[in-house]
């Protein structure tokens, strides 16, 4: 019983729930592409469709088959690595999405790298000048960026440093197959400010929260009183713990990221999953449909669970009160 | 012994103050604030733009009045867009869809959400882990990767686009909503509807509704700031509304690629959506710090 206490028994909790959530999620994705009430194929191939070619294609769907074999033989061929065959390339799914994939994870990453660290630095700073001009303006500034949807940002900085304004950086990436994203250090420029824009606000805002209530608690005014700088009092006492719900926060900020990728690669043409996501959509490519919805909510699942893993592991407070237990 | 509780809770509480009073002093505190101000001027010059703006159009939306991408120089207004149709005509007509479905969606959201959150916090136990947990589910989608994914089986489709805006609303209604009917619940008033034999629903919408449409306020303008950007979004990417009508959001879709010669047709809608979303997320925090202070005020008087 000793596994269900204490943090490893959290972890083990926190896993098994992600498990839990990435199975449902799953059957919910398969009922509304595939076992949904009416004929997927004609769906797919429109009324003009001939007899023969909707019977084809219920084979190569497996829409013959009960619903439940058809689930079990989507999710099991997701495990091993099969992940159908692409209705419109007519080639397999992983294949068509490798590309795709190392793209994206590329631009989110160095979205990530740049917007975390420095969400956290606004947000520690801003809670420290509390009601000065400086947290004023990035209160106001945070507010109206965090309200901007991602291809508003992404148009107007387009707007100003690509076509209109200046004509300084590429607005659309043009890529050749087989050739790495970070080969294209000046087409990444403007989606990875986008994305930065678009998540540093929030992280920014919920650090300045939970740092304005710390440096107002009991243990901060301690170690003010025993005499350690201000500086030393925000970085190694108060920023710790006000990490906590920044983790969250990050974390959700790039889970939200894997649905900005949609907006912002269209906006780019930038050939990553989101991209690849709305041509399956408007092709209604089935099986790639079907694919990226359900890794980029398993993506969405795991950050949460990293997340709420990562805050026990760096708040001191939450750490000895699971230990206690 | 509990009648006499029920008796005096019953007499404690007069019904208008708790009702009426927090509401006024909702909005009151908001409109203090100087950025609900500014978010309600930006917002109701938007919406009189959205709504009166078909009736001063110079031409009709889908009318070809000139050659394609011909600038503001050559054709006067804002110019035309990509099949010659007048840009400033098109722009005054496509306010008013991405206002309606981002509206019917948060309405749907914010019923159907503080639905689920008021019975779970009301029945606690089993019920409410169910609930929640298919909340946090729903919560699992990426909003607008779930509309795509609905897009993909149905199509294009006005219905689907503010069923799927909507469903994806619900479970971040209902967290909020839980959180703070959990602790009205506790309250010795809701004891007392409950030994007077109140029914069930009554209790939810009569006793413990009004005690939590502060936090319920400030979560709706949140809310339809972000079901705009959803919705236009959508309108953005090709799945809401369809040619030949006006949208801000479809009018970006269908001039991007005349970005260079023709910016018009695209910096307007996007200034507007822009704008709108700026505006409502500022009348939401001005309503938040008066919602904050209302509670900080309340619990001192009691």
């Amino acid at each position: 019983m000793a596994l269900w206490r204490g943090i490893p028994g959290f972890i083990v909790r926190r896993l098994l729930l992600g498990l839990l959530t990435l199975f449902v999620v799953s059957v919910i994705i398969f009922a509304a592409t595939q076992a949904l009430p009416g004929d997927a194929a004609r769906s797919i191939l429109g009324r003009g469709a001939t007899p023969e070619s909707l019977a084809a294609l219920r084979e190569q769907l497996g829409l013959n088959e009960p619903a439940l074999q058809q689930y079990l033989d989507w999710i099991g061929g997701f495990l091993t690595g099969d992940l159908g065959t692409s209705l419109a390339a007519n080639i397999p799914v992983s294949e068509l999405l490798g590309d795709r994939l190392l793209y994206s994870a590329f631009l989110m990453l160095i979205a990530a790298l740049i917007s975390v660290p420095l969400g956290i630095v606004i947000g520690a700073v801003s809670a420290r000048r509390r009601d000065t001009a400086f947290d004023h303006t990035m209160s106001m500034t945070t507010l109206g960026l965090a309200a901007l949807p991602e291809f508003v940002v992404g148009l107007t900085l387009v707007v100003l440093f690509s076509t209109t304004v200046f004509q300084w950086l590429p607005g659309v990436v043009v890529t050749e197959p087989g050739v790495g994203p970070w080969n294209y250090p000046k087409e990444l420029i403007l989606p990875t400010a986008t994305l930065v824009i678009a998540v540093v606000p929030y992280t920014a805002r919920i650090m300045r929260a939970s740092m304005v209530e710390i440096l107002e608690s009991d243990y901060v005014e301690m170690a003010r009183l025993k005499g350690l700088s201000e500086r030393l009092v925000l970085w190694r006492h108060a920023v710790p713990n006000g990490l906590a719900p920044t983790f969250q926060v990050a974390a959700l900020n790039l889970a939200y990221l894997a649905g900005g990728i949609v907006v912002v690669e269209t906006v780019f043409n930038y050939p990553g999953i989101g991209l690849a996501l709305v041509e399956a959509v408007q092709s209604r490519d089935m099986p790639v449909v079907q694919a990226l919805a359900l890794l980029i909510a398993g993506l969405y699942v795991a950050l949460n669970m990293l997340a709420d893993i990562a805050t026990i592991l760096v708040s001191p407070r939450l750490r000895t009160s699971l230990a206690a237990r | 012994m509990s009648e006499a509780g029920a008796a005096a809770t019953t007499v404690e509480i007069p019904a208008p103050t708790r009702r009426r009073r927090p509401w006024l002093a909702l909005l009151v505190g908001a409109w203090r604030q100087g950025r609900t101000k500014i978010g309600l001027l930006l917002l109701f010059s938007l919406l009189g733009v959205a709504l009166l703006g078909p009736y001063f159009s110079p031409y009709s939306p889908t009318e070809f009045v000139a050659p394609p991408f011909s600038t503001p120089a050559d054709f006067g207004g804002a110019g035309a867009d990509y099949l010659g149709r007048d840009v400033l005509s098109r722009f005054l007509w496509g306010g008013r869809s991405v206002l309606t479905l981002s509206l019917l969606a948060t309405l749907m959201g914010m019923i159907l959400g503080t639905a689920i959150g008021l019975v779970a916090a009301y029945s606690r136990g089993v019920l409410d882990d169910v609930l929640m947990r298919a909340m946090d589910v729903l919560l699992s989608f990426p909003q607008i990767v779930f509309a795509l994914v609905l897009a993909a089986t149905v199509g294009p489709a006005l219905w689907l686009l503010v069923l799927a805006v909507g469903i994806t609303t619900t479970p971040r209604v209902a967290r909020i909503a839980r959180g703070a009917a959990v602790e009205v619940v506790e309250r010795d008033f809701i004891r007392a509807a409950e030994a007077i034999g109140e029914p069930r629903r009554r209790i939810l919408l009569s006793d413990v509704l009004p005690n939590i449409t502060g936090p319920l306020v400030v979560e709706a303008s949140l809310r339809l700031s972000f079901n705009i950007a959803v919705v236009a979004g959508l309108s953005f990417l090709g799945f809401g509304i369809q040619p030949p009508n006006a949208d801000w959001g479809l009018m970006i879709n269908e001039n991007r690629n005349g970005l260079t010669i023709q910016p018009w047709p695209v910096v307007l809608p996007v200034a507007a959506i822009g704008l709108l979303t700026i505006a409502t997320s500022l009348v939401g925090d001005g309503l938040s710090r008066s919602v904050a202070g209302i509670d900080g005020g309340g619990r001192s008087r009691e």
